[in-house]
Protein backbone atom coordinates (compact mmCIF):
# COMPACT_ATOMS: atom_id res chain seq x y z
CA UNK A 1 0.00 0.00 0.00
CA UNK A 2 1.12 3.58 -0.62
CA UNK A 3 2.32 5.83 2.17
CA UNK A 4 -0.37 7.12 4.52
CA UNK A 5 -1.34 10.79 4.09
CA UNK A 6 -2.58 10.92 7.68
CA UNK A 7 -1.49 8.91 10.69
CA UNK A 8 -3.05 9.42 14.10
CA UNK A 9 -1.15 8.13 17.10
CA UNK A 10 -2.94 7.86 20.41
CA UNK A 11 -5.27 10.86 19.95
CA UNK A 12 -7.25 11.86 23.01
CA UNK A 13 -9.55 14.77 23.69
CA UNK A 14 -10.91 15.79 27.04
CA UNK A 15 -12.96 18.93 27.66
CA UNK A 16 -12.36 20.74 30.90
CA UNK A 17 -15.45 22.65 31.99
CA UNK A 18 -14.29 25.36 34.40
CA UNK A 19 -17.77 26.30 35.59
CA UNK A 20 -18.47 22.76 36.79
CA UNK A 21 -14.86 21.85 37.45
CA UNK A 22 -15.36 18.72 35.42
CA UNK A 23 -13.39 16.81 32.81
CA UNK A 24 -15.40 15.27 30.01
CA UNK A 25 -13.49 12.79 27.82
CA UNK A 26 -14.68 12.74 24.23
CA UNK A 27 -12.14 10.40 22.67
CA UNK A 28 -9.10 8.46 23.76
CA UNK A 29 -6.53 6.03 22.44
CA UNK A 30 -7.39 6.64 18.79
CA UNK A 31 -4.93 5.22 16.25
CA UNK A 32 -5.59 5.16 12.54
CA UNK A 33 -4.19 5.84 9.08
CA UNK A 34 -5.71 7.27 5.94
CA UNK A 35 -4.31 6.55 2.47
CA UNK A 36 -4.53 8.32 -0.90
CA UNK A 37 -7.41 7.01 -2.98
CA UNK A 38 -8.89 5.10 -0.06
CA UNK A 39 -11.64 5.74 2.45
CA UNK A 40 -11.31 5.03 6.15
CA UNK A 41 -14.65 4.83 7.96
CA UNK A 42 -15.02 5.62 11.64
CA UNK A 43 -17.69 3.58 13.32
CA UNK A 44 -18.92 3.21 16.88
CA UNK A 45 -21.86 4.18 19.09
CA UNK A 46 -22.91 7.76 19.81
CA UNK A 47 -20.38 9.30 22.17
CA UNK A 48 -17.51 7.13 20.96
CA UNK A 49 -15.70 10.23 19.73
CA UNK A 50 -16.09 9.91 15.96
CA UNK A 51 -16.74 13.62 15.34
CA UNK A 52 -14.15 14.45 17.98
CA UNK A 53 -11.49 12.76 15.84
CA UNK A 54 -12.50 14.71 12.71
CA UNK A 55 -12.58 17.98 14.63
CA UNK A 56 -9.22 17.23 16.21
CA UNK A 57 -7.69 16.73 12.76
CA UNK A 58 -9.23 19.98 11.47
CA UNK A 59 -8.21 21.65 14.76
CA UNK A 60 -11.73 22.80 15.58
CA UNK A 61 -10.82 20.95 18.78
CA UNK A 62 -7.44 21.32 20.41
CA UNK A 63 -6.24 17.73 20.89
CA UNK A 64 -5.41 16.90 24.54
CA UNK A 65 -2.74 14.37 23.60
CA UNK A 66 -1.42 12.30 20.75
CA UNK A 67 0.01 13.10 17.34
CA UNK A 68 -1.84 13.82 14.12
CA UNK A 69 0.75 13.47 11.40
CA UNK A 70 -0.20 14.87 8.01
CA UNK A 71 1.95 14.41 4.90
CA UNK A 72 1.73 17.65 2.91
CA UNK A 73 1.78 17.95 -0.86
CA UNK A 74 5.37 19.13 -0.55
CA UNK A 75 6.19 15.90 1.29
CA UNK A 76 6.69 17.36 4.78
CA UNK A 77 5.17 15.75 7.84
CA UNK A 78 3.25 18.21 10.03
CA UNK A 79 1.78 17.38 13.44
CA UNK A 80 -1.65 19.00 13.15
CA UNK A 81 -2.07 18.82 16.92
CA UNK A 82 0.79 21.30 17.32
CA UNK A 83 1.02 23.24 14.03
CA UNK A 84 0.64 27.02 14.26
CA UNK A 85 -2.72 28.57 13.40
CA UNK A 86 -1.55 30.16 10.17
CA UNK A 87 -0.21 26.81 8.99
CA UNK A 88 -3.57 25.18 9.75
CA UNK A 89 -5.45 27.92 7.90
CA UNK A 90 -3.23 27.43 4.86
CA UNK A 91 -3.74 23.64 4.94
CA UNK A 92 -7.51 24.15 5.20
CA UNK A 93 -7.37 26.36 2.15
CA UNK A 94 -5.19 24.08 0.07
CA UNK A 95 -5.13 20.50 1.29
CA UNK A 96 -7.68 19.50 3.95
CA UNK A 97 -11.45 19.76 3.45
CA UNK A 98 -14.22 19.12 5.96
CA UNK A 99 -17.86 18.49 5.19
CA UNK A 100 -19.62 19.12 8.50
CA UNK A 101 -23.24 18.42 9.27
CA UNK A 102 -24.19 22.08 9.20
CA UNK A 103 -23.92 24.80 6.62
CA UNK A 104 -22.71 28.17 7.84
CA UNK A 105 -22.87 30.81 5.17
CA UNK A 106 -23.59 34.44 4.56
CA UNK A 107 -27.20 35.37 4.12
CA UNK A 108 -26.87 37.12 0.75
CA UNK A 109 -24.63 34.67 -1.08
CA UNK A 110 -26.18 32.55 -3.81
CA UNK A 111 -25.86 28.77 -3.61
CA UNK A 112 -23.40 28.87 -6.53
CA UNK A 113 -21.13 31.32 -4.76
CA UNK A 114 -21.34 29.42 -1.49
CA UNK A 115 -20.19 26.30 -3.33
CA UNK A 116 -17.54 28.13 -5.39
CA UNK A 117 -16.08 29.94 -2.37
CA UNK A 118 -13.24 27.47 -1.63
CA UNK A 119 -12.13 27.96 -5.25
CA UNK A 120 -12.33 31.77 -4.97
CA UNK A 121 -10.16 31.52 -1.85
CA UNK A 122 -7.55 29.65 -3.87
CA UNK A 123 -7.61 32.34 -6.51
CA UNK A 124 -9.40 30.35 -9.24
CA UNK A 125 -10.95 32.60 -11.90
CA UNK A 126 -14.54 33.36 -10.85
CA UNK A 127 -16.08 32.31 -14.17
CA UNK A 128 -14.38 28.93 -14.01
CA UNK A 129 -15.17 28.52 -10.30
CA UNK A 130 -18.88 29.18 -10.87
CA UNK A 131 -18.90 26.80 -13.82
CA UNK A 132 -17.48 24.01 -11.68
CA UNK A 133 -19.98 24.84 -8.90
CA UNK A 134 -22.90 24.54 -11.36
CA UNK A 135 -21.65 21.20 -12.57
CA UNK A 136 -21.40 19.84 -9.05
CA UNK A 137 -24.80 21.20 -8.00
CA UNK A 138 -26.31 19.48 -11.03
CA UNK A 139 -24.53 16.23 -10.17
CA UNK A 140 -25.94 16.38 -6.65
CA UNK A 141 -29.43 17.09 -8.01
CA UNK A 142 -29.89 20.57 -6.57
CA UNK A 143 -32.66 22.05 -8.78
CA UNK A 144 -31.23 24.70 -11.09
CA UNK A 145 -33.83 27.32 -10.12
CA UNK A 146 -32.21 27.37 -6.66
CA UNK A 147 -28.67 28.00 -7.82
CA UNK A 148 -28.89 31.76 -7.70
CA UNK A 149 -30.80 31.85 -4.42
CA UNK A 150 -29.13 32.05 -0.96
CA UNK A 151 -29.41 28.63 0.75
CA UNK A 152 -30.96 30.11 3.94
CA UNK A 153 -34.48 29.15 2.78
CA UNK A 154 -33.56 25.71 1.41
CA UNK A 155 -34.85 22.46 2.90
CA UNK A 156 -32.53 20.41 5.12
CA UNK A 157 -31.64 18.03 2.31
CA UNK A 158 -30.97 20.85 -0.17
CA UNK A 159 -28.74 22.63 2.34
CA UNK A 160 -26.85 19.44 2.95
CA UNK A 161 -26.23 19.00 -0.76
CA UNK A 162 -24.95 22.58 -1.05
CA UNK A 163 -22.72 21.92 1.95
CA UNK A 164 -21.45 18.73 0.38
CA UNK A 165 -20.79 20.40 -2.96
CA UNK A 166 -18.83 23.11 -1.17
CA UNK A 167 -16.71 20.50 0.59
CA UNK A 168 -16.12 18.45 -2.54
CA UNK A 169 -15.42 21.19 -5.06
CA UNK A 170 -11.86 22.03 -4.09
CA UNK A 171 -10.80 18.36 -4.22
CA UNK A 172 -8.55 18.59 -1.18
CA UNK A 173 -5.90 15.91 -0.69
CA UNK A 174 -7.60 14.82 2.53
CA UNK A 175 -11.36 15.04 2.91
CA UNK A 176 -13.13 14.66 6.25
CA UNK A 177 -16.81 13.73 5.99
CA UNK A 178 -19.19 13.87 8.97
CA UNK A 179 -22.36 12.02 7.98
CA UNK A 180 -22.51 13.57 4.53
CA UNK A 181 -25.73 11.79 3.60
CA UNK A 182 -27.61 12.08 6.91
CA UNK A 183 -30.66 13.94 5.59
CA UNK A 184 -30.66 12.85 1.97
CA UNK A 185 -33.23 10.74 0.14
CA UNK A 186 -32.12 7.36 -1.30
CA UNK A 187 -31.73 8.65 -4.87
CA UNK A 188 -29.50 11.54 -3.83
CA UNK A 189 -27.56 9.29 -1.46
CA UNK A 190 -26.86 7.07 -4.45
CA UNK A 191 -25.47 10.07 -6.38
CA UNK A 192 -23.26 10.99 -3.43
CA UNK A 193 -21.93 7.44 -3.24
CA UNK A 194 -21.02 7.56 -6.93
CA UNK A 195 -19.32 10.88 -6.44
CA UNK A 196 -17.29 9.64 -3.48
CA UNK A 197 -16.24 6.61 -5.52
CA UNK A 198 -15.06 8.88 -8.33
CA UNK A 199 -13.14 11.02 -5.82
CA UNK A 200 -11.34 7.92 -4.63
CA UNK A 201 -10.29 7.21 -8.18
CA UNK A 202 -8.68 10.66 -8.38
CA UNK A 203 -6.53 9.76 -5.37
CA UNK A 204 -8.28 11.77 -2.66
CA UNK A 205 -7.89 10.30 0.83
CA UNK A 206 -11.04 10.28 2.94
CA UNK A 207 -11.93 9.78 6.56
CA UNK A 208 -15.66 9.50 7.03
CA UNK A 209 -18.48 8.94 9.49
CA UNK A 210 -21.58 7.36 7.93
CA UNK A 211 -25.03 6.97 9.30
CA UNK A 212 -25.79 3.66 7.64
CA UNK A 213 -23.75 0.44 7.85
CA UNK A 214 -24.62 -0.05 4.20
CA UNK A 215 -22.55 3.00 3.23
CA UNK A 216 -19.60 1.72 5.24
CA UNK A 217 -19.86 -1.60 3.46
CA UNK A 218 -19.97 0.02 0.03
CA UNK A 219 -17.41 2.77 0.45
CA UNK A 220 -14.92 1.92 3.17
CA UNK A 221 -11.51 0.42 2.47
CA UNK A 222 -10.54 0.53 6.14
CA UNK A 223 -12.87 0.51 9.13
CA UNK A 224 -11.87 1.87 12.52
CA UNK A 225 -14.17 1.15 15.42
CA UNK A 226 -14.19 3.57 18.33
CA UNK A 227 -15.70 2.87 21.70
CA UNK A 228 -16.26 5.38 24.46
CA UNK A 229 -13.89 6.43 25.79
CA UNK A 230 -10.81 4.18 25.73
CA UNK A 231 -10.34 1.31 23.33
CA UNK A 232 -9.93 1.41 19.58
CA UNK A 233 -9.54 -1.45 17.17
CA UNK A 234 -8.39 -1.22 13.61
CA UNK A 235 -9.97 -3.78 11.34
CA UNK A 236 -9.10 -4.34 7.75
CA UNK A 237 -11.93 -5.12 5.40
CA UNK A 238 -9.82 -6.98 2.90
CA UNK B 1 2.61 31.06 2.19
CA UNK B 2 1.07 34.29 3.39
CA UNK B 3 3.19 37.20 4.45
CA UNK B 4 3.10 39.01 7.74
CA UNK B 5 1.69 42.54 7.58
CA UNK B 6 1.57 43.49 11.24
CA UNK B 7 3.45 42.33 14.32
CA UNK B 8 2.30 43.57 17.72
CA UNK B 9 4.46 42.96 20.79
CA UNK B 10 3.85 43.90 24.41
CA UNK B 11 1.31 46.58 23.56
CA UNK B 12 0.07 48.24 26.76
CA UNK B 13 -1.96 51.28 27.74
CA UNK B 14 -2.51 52.57 31.25
CA UNK B 15 -4.82 55.55 31.79
CA UNK B 16 -3.71 57.49 34.86
CA UNK B 17 -0.39 58.01 36.53
CA UNK B 18 0.26 54.28 36.97
CA UNK B 19 2.28 52.56 39.68
CA UNK B 20 4.59 49.54 39.79
CA UNK B 21 1.71 47.37 41.07
CA UNK B 22 -0.86 48.29 38.40
CA UNK B 23 -0.36 45.30 36.13
CA UNK B 24 0.20 42.84 38.95
CA UNK B 25 -3.11 43.52 40.66
CA UNK B 26 -5.43 43.84 37.70
CA UNK B 27 -6.63 41.42 35.02
CA UNK B 28 -9.09 38.52 34.77
CA UNK B 29 -7.88 36.82 37.97
CA UNK B 30 -8.59 40.02 39.94
CA UNK B 31 -11.77 40.66 37.98
CA UNK B 32 -10.90 44.30 37.43
CA UNK B 33 -8.73 46.52 35.28
CA UNK B 34 -8.56 49.30 37.89
CA UNK B 35 -5.44 49.34 40.03
CA UNK B 36 -6.43 49.08 43.74
CA UNK B 37 -3.36 51.13 44.75
CA UNK B 38 -3.35 54.10 42.40
CA UNK B 39 -6.73 53.92 40.66
CA UNK B 40 -5.23 53.86 37.17
CA UNK B 41 -7.08 51.95 34.47
CA UNK B 42 -5.13 49.21 32.71
CA UNK B 43 -6.89 49.42 29.34
CA UNK B 44 -4.53 46.99 27.65
CA UNK B 45 -1.60 44.97 28.91
CA UNK B 46 1.00 42.96 27.00
CA UNK B 47 -0.98 42.40 23.81
CA UNK B 48 0.87 40.22 21.29
CA UNK B 49 -0.26 39.02 17.88
CA UNK B 50 0.69 38.70 14.23
CA UNK B 51 -1.55 39.54 11.30
CA UNK B 52 -0.98 38.16 7.81
CA UNK B 53 -1.80 39.75 4.47
CA UNK B 54 -5.47 39.31 3.56
CA UNK B 55 -6.30 37.76 6.91
CA UNK B 56 -9.26 38.74 9.12
CA UNK B 57 -8.48 38.67 12.84
CA UNK B 58 -11.35 39.00 15.29
CA UNK B 59 -11.02 40.60 18.72
CA UNK B 60 -13.91 39.73 20.99
CA UNK B 61 -14.72 40.74 24.55
CA UNK B 62 -17.17 42.71 26.66
CA UNK B 63 -17.19 46.50 27.10
CA UNK B 64 -14.01 47.62 28.83
CA UNK B 65 -12.05 44.52 27.85
CA UNK B 66 -9.54 46.56 25.88
CA UNK B 67 -10.45 45.51 22.36
CA UNK B 68 -11.16 49.02 21.05
CA UNK B 69 -8.18 50.42 22.99
CA UNK B 70 -5.94 48.00 21.13
CA UNK B 71 -7.21 49.07 17.73
CA UNK B 72 -7.14 52.77 18.64
CA UNK B 73 -3.44 52.60 19.43
CA UNK B 74 -2.66 50.86 16.15
CA UNK B 75 -4.62 53.54 14.26
CA UNK B 76 -2.87 56.31 16.25
CA UNK B 77 -6.10 57.49 17.88
CA UNK B 78 -4.30 56.88 21.16
CA UNK B 79 -0.67 56.36 22.15
CA UNK B 80 0.51 53.25 24.00
CA UNK B 81 2.24 53.36 27.37
CA UNK B 82 4.62 50.72 26.09
CA UNK B 83 5.01 48.13 23.37
CA UNK B 84 5.85 47.85 19.69
CA UNK B 85 3.97 47.42 16.45
CA UNK B 86 5.73 46.75 13.17
CA UNK B 87 3.91 47.30 9.89
CA UNK B 88 5.33 45.41 6.90
CA UNK B 89 4.44 47.32 3.75
CA UNK B 90 5.89 45.62 0.70
CA UNK B 91 9.65 45.92 1.03
CA UNK B 92 9.32 48.58 3.72
CA UNK B 93 9.04 48.02 7.42
CA UNK B 94 7.73 50.67 9.84
CA UNK B 95 8.01 50.78 13.60
CA UNK B 96 4.60 52.43 14.09
CA UNK B 97 5.18 54.05 17.46
CA UNK B 98 8.48 55.63 16.41
CA UNK B 99 6.87 57.56 13.54
CA UNK B 100 6.52 61.32 13.92
CA UNK B 101 3.10 62.99 13.74
CA UNK B 102 3.32 63.69 9.99
CA UNK B 103 4.38 60.13 9.22
CA UNK B 104 1.56 58.78 11.39
CA UNK B 105 -0.94 60.98 9.55
CA UNK B 106 0.32 59.76 6.22
CA UNK B 107 0.08 56.14 7.39
CA UNK B 108 -3.51 56.68 8.57
CA UNK B 109 -4.53 58.41 5.37
CA UNK B 110 -2.87 56.16 2.85
CA UNK B 111 -2.09 52.74 4.24
CA UNK B 112 -4.71 52.16 6.95
CA UNK B 113 -8.48 52.44 6.98
CA UNK B 114 -10.84 52.64 9.94
CA UNK B 115 -14.56 52.08 10.23
CA UNK B 116 -16.02 53.16 13.57
CA UNK B 117 -19.19 52.00 15.30
CA UNK B 118 -20.31 55.61 15.39
CA UNK B 119 -20.44 57.14 11.89
CA UNK B 120 -19.87 60.59 13.45
CA UNK B 121 -16.30 59.48 14.21
CA UNK B 122 -15.55 58.39 10.68
CA UNK B 123 -17.55 60.82 8.56
CA UNK B 124 -17.63 64.57 8.21
CA UNK B 125 -21.30 65.49 8.49
CA UNK B 126 -20.69 69.01 7.16
CA UNK B 127 -20.10 67.75 3.62
CA UNK B 128 -21.67 65.32 1.13
CA UNK B 129 -21.09 61.57 0.99
CA UNK B 130 -19.03 62.01 -2.17
CA UNK B 131 -17.12 64.85 -0.50
CA UNK B 132 -16.17 62.58 2.38
CA UNK B 133 -14.58 60.15 -0.01
CA UNK B 134 -13.00 62.90 -2.11
CA UNK B 135 -11.39 64.24 1.05
CA UNK B 136 -9.57 60.98 1.52
CA UNK B 137 -8.73 60.59 -2.16
CA UNK B 138 -7.15 64.04 -2.14
CA UNK B 139 -4.75 62.84 0.53
CA UNK B 140 -3.53 60.14 -1.83
CA UNK B 141 -2.15 61.09 -5.22
CA UNK B 142 -5.36 61.90 -7.04
CA UNK B 143 -5.67 65.62 -7.80
CA UNK B 144 -8.09 65.99 -10.73
CA UNK B 145 -11.70 66.79 -9.89
CA UNK B 146 -13.20 64.57 -12.60
CA UNK B 147 -11.00 61.64 -11.67
CA UNK B 148 -11.76 62.01 -7.96
CA UNK B 149 -15.48 62.21 -8.64
CA UNK B 150 -15.37 59.13 -10.86
CA UNK B 151 -13.45 57.15 -8.24
CA UNK B 152 -15.76 58.30 -5.41
CA UNK B 153 -18.73 57.18 -7.50
CA UNK B 154 -17.10 53.81 -8.07
CA UNK B 155 -16.48 53.33 -4.36
CA UNK B 156 -20.03 54.29 -3.43
CA UNK B 157 -21.56 51.94 -5.96
CA UNK B 158 -19.22 49.19 -4.78
CA UNK B 159 -20.54 49.66 -1.26
CA UNK B 160 -24.10 49.82 -2.62
CA UNK B 161 -24.83 53.46 -1.92
CA UNK B 162 -27.07 54.87 -4.65
CA UNK B 163 -25.17 57.35 -6.83
CA UNK B 164 -28.22 59.60 -6.70
CA UNK B 165 -27.26 60.28 -3.08
CA UNK B 166 -23.61 61.02 -3.71
CA UNK B 167 -24.10 64.77 -3.33
CA UNK B 168 -26.32 64.50 -0.27
CA UNK B 169 -25.16 64.92 3.28
CA UNK B 170 -24.70 61.55 5.06
CA UNK B 171 -26.62 62.81 8.08
CA UNK B 172 -29.79 62.23 6.03
CA UNK B 173 -28.80 58.56 5.49
CA UNK B 174 -29.92 55.47 7.41
CA UNK B 175 -27.47 53.89 9.87
CA UNK B 176 -26.63 51.06 7.50
CA UNK B 177 -25.98 53.45 4.63
CA UNK B 178 -23.76 55.64 6.81
CA UNK B 179 -21.69 52.54 7.58
CA UNK B 180 -21.41 51.79 3.87
CA UNK B 181 -20.19 55.33 3.19
CA UNK B 182 -17.66 54.89 6.00
CA UNK B 183 -16.46 51.65 4.40
CA UNK B 184 -16.21 53.33 0.98
CA UNK B 185 -14.20 56.14 2.55
CA UNK B 186 -11.91 53.75 4.41
CA UNK B 187 -11.28 51.85 1.18
CA UNK B 188 -10.64 54.93 -0.96
CA UNK B 189 -6.88 54.59 -0.84
CA UNK B 190 -7.01 50.78 -1.13
CA UNK B 191 -5.29 50.31 2.21
CA UNK B 192 -3.71 46.91 2.87
CA UNK B 193 -4.89 47.12 6.50
CA UNK B 194 -8.40 47.95 7.70
CA UNK B 195 -9.70 48.29 11.26
CA UNK B 196 -13.41 47.71 11.93
CA UNK B 197 -14.68 48.65 15.39
CA UNK B 198 -18.16 47.25 16.15
CA UNK B 199 -19.31 48.25 12.67
CA UNK B 200 -22.58 46.31 12.75
CA UNK B 201 -23.54 47.03 16.36
CA UNK B 202 -26.92 48.70 16.62
CA UNK B 203 -27.99 47.98 13.04
CA UNK B 204 -31.01 45.89 12.04
CA UNK B 205 -30.17 42.23 11.56
CA UNK B 206 -30.80 42.31 7.80
CA UNK B 207 -28.62 45.40 7.44
CA UNK B 208 -25.93 43.75 9.58
CA UNK B 209 -25.90 40.75 7.28
CA UNK B 210 -25.52 42.95 4.19
CA UNK B 211 -22.60 44.84 5.76
CA UNK B 212 -20.86 41.60 6.77
CA UNK B 213 -21.32 40.25 3.24
CA UNK B 214 -19.85 43.43 1.82
CA UNK B 215 -16.83 43.23 4.13
CA UNK B 216 -16.11 39.67 3.05
CA UNK B 217 -16.52 40.48 -0.63
CA UNK B 218 -14.07 43.34 -0.28
CA UNK B 219 -11.58 41.18 1.57
CA UNK B 220 -11.82 38.66 -1.25
CA UNK B 221 -11.41 41.26 -4.00
CA UNK B 222 -8.68 43.41 -2.51
CA UNK B 223 -6.95 40.94 -0.18
CA UNK B 224 -7.22 43.51 2.60
CA UNK B 225 -6.03 42.43 6.05
CA UNK B 226 -8.59 43.36 8.70
CA UNK B 227 -8.89 43.53 12.46
CA UNK B 228 -12.53 43.21 13.44
CA UNK B 229 -13.49 44.30 16.96
CA UNK B 230 -16.87 43.07 18.17
CA UNK B 231 -18.74 41.66 21.14
CA UNK B 232 -20.88 39.58 18.77
CA UNK B 233 -19.85 35.93 18.38
CA UNK B 234 -21.90 35.68 15.18
CA UNK B 235 -19.79 38.40 13.56
CA UNK B 236 -16.50 36.65 14.25
CA UNK B 237 -17.94 33.29 13.21
CA UNK B 238 -18.75 34.71 9.79
CA UNK B 239 -15.73 36.96 9.31
CA UNK B 240 -12.64 35.96 11.23
CA UNK B 241 -10.25 33.07 10.64
CA UNK B 242 -8.54 33.66 13.97
CA UNK B 243 -9.75 35.36 17.12
CA UNK B 244 -8.33 36.95 20.25
CA UNK B 245 -10.51 36.93 23.36
CA UNK B 246 -9.93 39.90 25.70
CA UNK B 247 -10.96 40.59 29.26
CA UNK B 248 -9.84 43.32 31.64
CA UNK B 249 -7.19 44.53 29.23
CA UNK B 250 -5.61 41.13 28.61
CA UNK B 251 -5.74 38.61 25.79
CA UNK B 252 -6.92 35.58 27.72
CA UNK B 253 -7.17 33.22 24.79
CA UNK B 254 -6.44 33.13 21.08
CA UNK B 255 -6.99 30.55 18.39
CA UNK B 256 -8.77 29.58 15.21
CA UNK B 257 -12.25 31.06 15.39
CA UNK B 258 -14.07 27.73 15.10
CA UNK B 259 -11.85 26.34 17.87
CA UNK B 260 -12.59 29.34 20.13
CA UNK B 261 -16.32 28.78 19.56
CA UNK B 262 -16.40 25.00 19.84
CA UNK B 263 -13.55 24.25 22.21
CA UNK B 264 -12.97 27.38 24.33
CA UNK B 265 -10.20 26.89 26.90
CA UNK B 266 -10.57 29.79 29.30
CA UNK B 267 -13.38 29.89 31.89
CA UNK B 268 -14.53 33.30 30.65
CA UNK B 269 -14.65 32.20 26.99
CA UNK B 270 -16.58 29.09 27.99
CA UNK B 271 -19.15 31.28 29.75
CA UNK B 272 -19.27 33.69 26.81
CA UNK B 273 -19.87 30.94 24.25
CA UNK B 274 -22.36 29.12 26.48
CA UNK B 275 -24.41 32.27 26.96
CA UNK B 276 -24.63 33.13 23.26
CA UNK B 277 -28.14 32.93 21.90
Amino acid sequence: MTQAILTIEDYAKTFHLHERNKDIPSASGVNLSVYPGRLTALIGPTGAGKSSVLKGIYRTYLPSSGRILFRTKAGNIIDLAKACEHQILELRKQEIGFVTQFLYCLPRKSAIDVVAEPLFARGVDSHEARGRAEKLLAQLAVPSHLWNVPPATFSGGEKQRVNLARGLIAQPRLLLLDEPTASLDPATTERVIKHIQSLKETGIAMLAIFHHPDLVRRLADEVVELSPPIAVTELSKD
Amino acid sequence: MSRKILEVRGLSRIHGKGCPLCTQHTGPEFDTNICPFCGSVVAAHDINFDLYRGEILGIIGESGSGKSSTVKMLYFDDAPTSGQATFFDGAEQHDLFSLNAAQQRSMRNKRFGMVYQNPHMGLNFQISAGGNIAERLLMSDLKHYAEIRRRAGELLSRTEVSLARMDQNPKTFSGGMQQRVQIAKALATRPPLLFLDEVTTGLDLSVQAAILDLILEIQNELDTAMIVVTHDLGVIRLLAGRTLVMKHGRVIESGLTDQILEDPQHAYTQRLVASAL
